[in-house]
C-alpha cells in the first residue's frame, strides 16, 4: 500500500510539474506580444531597471570583487607551484568571463531581484491589483509584467559585465598589489590569451540566456502564485530554487555548446 | 524617489556596465582576431602536428604574424594539412620559408614558427610551405632515447 | 405576492432594455456549481442589489459581468453586446465604460492617492496635464478626499481607501459601476458616507449601479431593485419593501439575520453523537 502511495505522490508531483511548465509556456506566449508597450513606453522599463538593476549593483559589484580576489589568491598559490604566476591574469580573467561572472551574477540576481519580482507580482495578484487593472481596461501583462520582465532580462547581462570587470580588478589587487606579480606581465598575458569574441562575448551570451530564463521564471511564479500569504511565499522560494537550477543546468549545456 | 533621480541612477548603471564592457574589450581581451580578408592563406603539410589547435599563433622571430585557421587530414599522403592565415602586412616571406611546430614552455600550447629562407620570390595566397618540421612528441623522444640506450653494447 | 409582481413589472417598464441582461448563466469551478441557470436583468439608471449569503459567488458574478471569467453556459449582454464574445480591444473599450469597486479596494500600492485616481486616465487617454489634474481633483472632491491627494496607500484607513477606489472607479466616467461588498468592515460614520456617496453618484451622474452585498439594512436603504440568490439561482426578486414582507421563509431568514432556519446553522455532517463516539478522522 505504501508503495502505491509513493507511486501516487510521484505521479501527482510529476503531473503538477508538467502542468506548471505548460502554464509557464502559455504565459510566455502571452508575455511576448505584450512587450510592445514596453517598447513604446521605455519609461516603464527604466523604472523597473532601477528596481532590478541599480538595486542589485552593490551586491553584484561586492561579490565580483571578492570572487576576483579569491581567484587571484588561489590561482597564485597553484600557479606558483608550476612557476607560472605570470599567467595569473589569464586564469582570473578566463574563469570570470567564461563561467563565474555569468553564473554567479545570475544566481545573485535570482536571489536579490528575482525573488522580489515574484513577491511583488504575487502580492499585486493577491490584493486584486491585477484584477482591478483589468477592470480599468489596462492589461497587466503590458503594463506590469512586460516591463518588469524586460528590465530583468536587460539587467542580467549588464550586471554580468560589471561583475567581470570588478572581478578582474579584484584579481589584480591581490595578484599584483599584494602578492607582487609583475604588473605588465599580468595584463599582457591576460590580453594575449583572452579573446573578446570567443571568451567575453560567449560569456555574455550565457548571461543573456540566464537573464531571459531567470526573468521568465520570476514573473511567471509571481503571476502563478496562489493569491494568499503562504502562496506568495512559496512562489518566492520556487523562483530562487527554479532559477538557480535552471541557470546551473543551462550553464552546462551552454558551456558544452560554446566552448567545445 | 522621484522619477528624475531614478532615471539618473539607471543612466549611471548603464554607463558603469558600458565602461565594464569597454574595459573587458580593450584591457582584458584582444579584439584583434584575424578574420578573413585581413591576410593571406598559405598551407603546409606536417607528418605529425602533436597538440596544435586551430587558433594557435604563427610566429616569425617570436613575433605573432598570423594564426592557424584550419587543420585537416589529407588521406592521399597521410599527412596533416594546416592552413595558416598571415597578416597582409607581413607579405614578404620567401617561398623557401620553413615552418616548425614548437611548444611554448614545457607543457604550454603549441604554435608554428616560421623561419624565412633566402629565395627572391615571396609566398602568395594559396602557396604551400614546403619545408616543415613536425611537432616533437614526448613519447617518441623517450622511445628513441630508450632504443638508442638499449642498442648500445 | 401580488404586490411584488406589480412593483417589479413597474421597474421593468421604466426603461428598456436593461443595461445588463444575464440569461441562463452557468458557471462551475471544478466540480462545484456556482451558478446554475441564473437570470438577472439590471435596469439602467437604478441601484440594483444582488444579495445572498457568503459563498454564493457574488464576487464571481461581478467578474463574469466584467468578462474576467468565462461562463460554461449562458450569456451576459452589457448594453446589448455579449461581453464574452468581445476580444482584445473591444473588450477593453467596454471595460472603460464599467467601473468596479473591489472589496479590498485594490489600490496600486506603489502610487499615491492622486496617481491612483489618475492611473486609468493616464493609461487610457491622452489628456494634457492641466485637464487631467482638474478632472482628478473633481473626482477626489466628489469623495471628499481632495486634501488627501499626496497620501500613500499605506497611510489610508480602510474607509478612505475605499473612497479613493471609488474615485478611481468613476475616473473614466463609466456608464455603470459595480460595488463588491462596499459596506463591510467600515465604522458607522464611514459607512454612512459610503452609502450617501453611492446614492449620490447614481442619481447625480445617471450611473447604473450594481451592488453585491450581504449587509441587509444598508443595501435595502439605497436599492431600487433587489435580487436574492442562493444555491446558484435567483430565489427572490423585487423592491426592498416587497422583499421585507415576503412569505418565503428562506428570504425572511436572510433579511432578518436569524441564525437557524431553512439555511441550517450546521454544515452538513453525520449525526453529532455518532461522530463523537466514532473514530473517523
Amino acid at each position: 500500500m505504501s508503495l502505491l502511495d509513493g507511486l501516487q505522490s510521484l505521479g501527482h508531483g510529476t503531473l503538477s510539474m508538467l502542468a506548471r511548465m505548460g502554464r509557464a509556456g502559455l504565459f510566455l506566449g502571452r508575455l511576448m506580444p505584450s512587450l510592445d508597450m514596453s517598447l513604446r513606453r521605455p519609461g516603464l522599463v527604466v523604472r523597473e531597471l532601477y528596481a532590478s538593476g541599480v538595486l542589485s549593483f552593490v551586491i553584484v559589484a561586492v561579490s565580483g570583487l571578492f570572487v576576483g580576489m579569491v581567484l587571484g589568491l588561489q590561482g597564485y598559490i597553484t600557479l606558483s607551484k608550476f612557476n607560472a604566476v605570470n599567467s595569473l591574469g589569464v586564469v582570473v580573467a578566463l574563469s570570470l568571463v567564461r563561467e563565474l561572472g555569468p553564473v554567479l551574477t545570475a544566481l545573485l540576481f535570482a536571489g536579490r531581484a528575482g525573488s522580489a519580482l515574484t513577491a511583488e507580482i504575487g502580492l499585486m495578484k493577491s490584493t486584486e491589483q491585477l484584477s482591478a487593472m483589468e477592470m480599468m481596461a489596462v492589461d497587466p501583462f503590458r503594463r506590469i509584467i512586460g516591463p518588469r520582465f524586460l528590465a530583468a532580462f536587460i539587467a542580467v547581462p549588464l550586471l554580468t559585465l560589471i561583475f567581470d570587470a570588478v572581478g578582474v580588478f579584484g584579481g589584480y589587487l591581490v595578484g599584483v598589489a599584494m602578492l607582487g606579480v609583475d604588473n605588465g606581465l599580468f595584463w599582457s598575458a591576460m590580453h594575449g590569451a583572452v579573446s573578446f569574441r570567443a571568451d567575453v562575448l560567449s560569456g555574455l551570451l550565457k548571461s543573456v540566456v540566464f537573464g531571459f530564463v531567470g526573468a521568465w521564471i520570476a514573473v511567471f511564479n509571481g503571476y502563478d502564485a496562489v493569491p494568499n500569504a503562504s502562496g506568495v511565499s512559496r512562489a518566492t522560494t520556487r523562483t530562487v530554487v527554479n532559477a538557480s537550477l535552471a541557470v546551473l543546468g543551462l550553464d552546462f549545456l551552454l558551456t558544452a555548446w560554446l566552448f567545445s | 524617489m522621484n522619477s528624475r533621480t531614478v532615471e539618473i541612477m539607471v543612466g549611471l548603471f548603464v554607463v558603469a556596465a558600458l565602461a565594464a564592457a569597454l574595459a573587458l574589450a580593450l584591457k582584458v581581451s584582444n579584439l584583434t582576431g584575424l578574420e578573413g580578408g585581413s591576410g593571406y592563406k598559405v598551407y603546409a603539410y606536417f607528418n605529425d602536428i602533436g597538440g596544435l589547435k586551430v587558433g594557435a599563433p604563427v610566429t616569425a622571430a617570436g613575433v605573432t604574424v598570423g594564426r592557424v585557421i584550419a587543420i585537416d587530414y589529407d588521406p592521399k599522403n597521410y599527412e596533416a594539412k594546416v592552413t595558416l592565415l598571415i597578416r597582409s602586412k607581413y607579405n614578404d616571406f620567401p617561398v623557401d620559408t620553413s615552418a616548425s611546430i614548437y611548444t611554448a614552455g614545457l607543457l604550454g600550447e603549441q604554435y608554428i614558427a616560421l623561419s624565412p629562407g633566402a629565395s627572391m620570390q615571396n609566398l602568395k595566397n594559396g602557396d604551400q610551405i614546403r619545408y616543415t618540421q613536425s611537432a616533437l612528441v614526448l613519447e617518441q623522444i623517450i622511445g628513441k632515447f630508450l632504443t638508442n640506450f638499449a642498442s648500445k653494447p | 405576492m401580488n404586490s411584488s409582481d406589480n412593483s417589479s413589472s413597474q421597474i421593468d417598464a421604466d426603461q428598456d432594455p436593461p443595461l445588463v441582461q444575464i440569461e441562463g448563466l452557468t458557471f462551475r469551478r471544478g466540480q462545484k456549481v456556482i451558478f446554475d441557470g441564473l437570470d438577472i436583468d439590471i435596469p439602467r439608471g437604478k441601484v440594483t442589489a444582488i444579495m445572498g449569503p457568503s459563498g454564493t459567488g457574488k464576487t464571481t458574478l461581478l467578474k463574469l459581468i466584467g468578462a474576467q471569467l468565462r461562463p460554461q453556459a449562458g450569456r451576459i449582454r452589457v448594453d446589448g453586446v455579449d461581453i464574452h464574445r468581445l476580444g482584445g480591444r473591444a473588450l477593453y473599450r467596454m471595460r472603460r465604460r464599467m467601473g468596479m469597486l473591489f472589496q479590498s479596494s485594490a489600490l496600486l500600492t506603489d502610487l499615491d492617492v492622486f496617481e491612483n485616481v489618475a492611473f486609468p486616465l493616464r493609461e487610457n487617454t491622452r489628456l494634457p496635464g492641466g485637464v487631467l489634474r482638474t478632472l482628478i481633483l473633481m473626482k477626489l472632491q466628489a469623495v471628499g478626499l481632495r486634501g488627501a491627494r499626496r497620501l500613500t496607500s499605506s497611510e489610508l484607513s480602510g474607509g478612505m481607501a475605499r473612497r479613493v477606489a471609488l474615485a478611481r472607479a468613476i475616473a473614466l466616467d463609466p456608464m455603470m459601476i459595480m460595488y463588491d461588498e462596499p459596506f463591510t468592515g467600515l465604522d458607522p460614520i464611514t459607512l454612512g458616507a459610503i452609502v450617501a456617496l453611492i446614492k449620490r453618484l447614481n442619481d447625480g451622474m445617471g450611473l447604473t449601479t450594481v451592488i453585491v452585498s450581504h449587509d441587509v439594512p444598508e443595501t435595502l436603504g439605497i436599492a431600487d431593485l433587489v435580487y436574492v440568490i442562493s444555491q446558484g439561482k435567483v430565489v427572490a426578486r423585487g423592491s426592498p419593501e416587497t422583499l421585507q414582507q415576503t412569505d418565503s421563509p428562506w428570504v425572511r431568514q436572510f433579511m432578518r439575520g436569524e441564525a437557524d432556519g431553512p439555511v441550517p446553522f450546521h454544515y452538513p455532517a453525520p449525526p453529532y453523537l455518532e461522530d463523537l463516539m466514532g473514530d473517523a478522522p
